[in-house]
């Protein structure tokens, strides 16, 4: 099936695609890389008007250090994630994440930004910004606001992201050398979005776990902590026996939604058995 | 609304330069770069399977990068370079590998064989000498209903090996 016709506009700063959205009201979507949008459009799922390319606006773009933070331009393309030195050295559980993001023509055009505004439930970048505890810079009528990720995923495709407006940058700590990360998921065929996935953002200090994030993703509406089992893992170092009693305690943490092709049962025990390999490696690395 | 953003249903003009020729052509915005190249510059080299991102049967070079040209409109394109595998066949740059899928049977109906030179191409650009494991994950999204995909993994990692190798004995002539 083919897109419904709609106009095209090319973007050249955050400001003429804020305007020109403002002025096209609720006719008009932003395309990014377009990875999800466009066959959202084959499908007719959406009919904007208006399409307002992004991809030509300089300010979307790069990643550079700032103060304390990392800044992640919108416009990053997945593949950049598995090249760029900076997201190497002080975002490496995106590093870590990106080979799982669908497949190398995709990650060549799909963006962090268009990832995150979308909060796709299965996607692995919205889940990330929970671990890192990442904040998401958000441009609108009103100026620009930086909301951290906790606050951020509001319901199924829903997120603090308003009507028109422009994610414009993620922001990420600097990763530090007492930290440790964690990435993996479980799919039934490599590029695929997974049954069950998760990652972890650990602080530790002579073997012992100071603070830990945990997000997991395909389990719910939303990106969801862990954060029952993060506080059972806090302060202690890794054993079975902790191990154990962060998987039980994944059973408060979690509630996946009825489905016919994956119980929710399955899923949760799905979620153990991967929380227990990633913490069986963090133990070892903390 | 402006007009400009009001009007634009009908066609609009793109310039860009594919297999290294300024191209111009009309498309209406809703023209994905797949129809415009095989339906408005005639090159149906590029295969349209899925138009879903999901087969890989479209894929190009956009600017030196491949992408899925069922997943762009043409208007997106403007004032880019696309590379499709005409482009690539013409000027050599896959001859090798082109002659190695012929070699091992790599392809039977060939439908999927555009996508998959195309990947194979950027892979081998990227990673002189992947392992059989880096093959099938970067083939992970071209989708082959004929051969099956040993055949097309086999003939990637002769290649590759030949790549190699070639590479060192050049390098050993040029330090002779
Ligand atoms: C076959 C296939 C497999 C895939 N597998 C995976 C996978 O395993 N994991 C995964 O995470 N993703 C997967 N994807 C989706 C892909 O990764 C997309 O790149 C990503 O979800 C969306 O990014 P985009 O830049 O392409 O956004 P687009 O498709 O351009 O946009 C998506 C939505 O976000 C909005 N948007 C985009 N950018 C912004 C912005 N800066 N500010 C505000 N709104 C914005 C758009 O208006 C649109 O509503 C897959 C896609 C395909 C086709
Ligand atoms: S036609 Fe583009 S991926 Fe199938
Ligand atoms: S050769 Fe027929 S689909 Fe691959």
């Amino acid at each position: 099936m083919k897109a419904r016709a709609f106009s095209y506009f090319r973007a050249g700063t955050i400001e003429e695609a804020l305007d020109t959205h403002a002025r096209a009201g609720d006719d008009a979507r932003f395309i990014a890389g377009g990875q999800s949008l466009v066959p959202a459009l084959a499908l007719r799922l959406q009919a904007p008007r208006l399409l307002i390319d992004i991809n030509h606006i300089d300010d979307l773009r790069g990643v550079r250090c700032e103060g304390e933070w990392l800044r992640i331009g919108a416009l990053t393309r997945h593949c950049e994630m598995l090249t760029e030195p900076l997201i190497t050295e002080f975002a490496p559980l995106l590093r870590a994440a990106a080979p799982f993001v669908a497949h190398p023509a995709i990650r060549n055009r799909g963006t962090l930004g268009g990832s995150v505004a979308l909060a796709d439930p299965a996607s692995e970048f919205p889940a990330m910004m929970l671990a890192l505890d990442a904040e998401i810079e958000i441009a609108g009528a009103s100026g620009r606001r930086r909301v951290r990720a906790d606050d951020f995923f509001v319901d199924l495709f829903e997120t603090a992201v308003g009507p028109g407006e422009l994610v414009t940058a993620i922001f990420v700590p600097l990763f530090r050398s007492n930290q440790r990360v964690c990435f993996d998921e479980l799919a039934r065929r490599r590029g695929d979005y997974a049954l069950v996935g998760c990652g972890m953002l650990a602080t530790c200090k002579d073997g012992v776990i100071e603070a830990i994030r945990m997000a997991f993703f395909s389990v719910g509406n939303v990106p969801t902590r862990a954060r029952t089992a993060e506080a059972v893992l806090s302060g202690v170092r890794i054993d079975a026996e902790r191990i154990a009693t962060a998987q039980a305690a994944l059973d408060g943490d979690l509630a996946p939604p009825e489905s016919d092709e994956v119980p929710p049962a399955m899923r949760l025990h799905l979620a153990r058995v991967l929380l227990g390999r990633m913490l069986g490696r963090l133990g070892e690395a903390a | 609304m402006s007009s400009d953003i009001d009007e634009a249903e009908e066609a609009v003009r793109v310039r860009f330069i594919v297999n290294g020729s300024k191209v111009t052509c009309a498309v209406a915005p809703r023209d994905t770069l797949v129809d415009c190249l095989r339906n408005s510059l005639e090159l149906t080299g590029t295969h349209a399977g899925c138009e879903m991102g999901a087969c890989g049967a479209c894929l190009v070079q956009l600017d030196g990068r491949a992408v899925h040209a069922c997943l762009m409109f043409a208007v997106q394109a403007d004032g880019a370079r696309v590379d499709t595998i005409e482009g690539l066949s013409e000027s050599g740059a896959i001859a090798d590998l082109q002659a190695e899928f012929h070699r091992r049977n790599a392809l039977q109906c060939g439908f999927c064989t555009p996508g998959m030179l195309i990947n194979a191409h950027e892979l081998l650009a990227r990673v002189a000498e992947p392992s059989r494991e880096a093959i099938r994950d970067a083939l992970s999204g071209n989708f082959c209903r004929c051969t099956g995909y040993e055949a097309i993994i086999d003939a990637i990692a002769a290649v590759a090996e030949a790549r190699v190798d070639r590479a060192a004995q050049e390098r050993e002539a040029a330090s002779r």
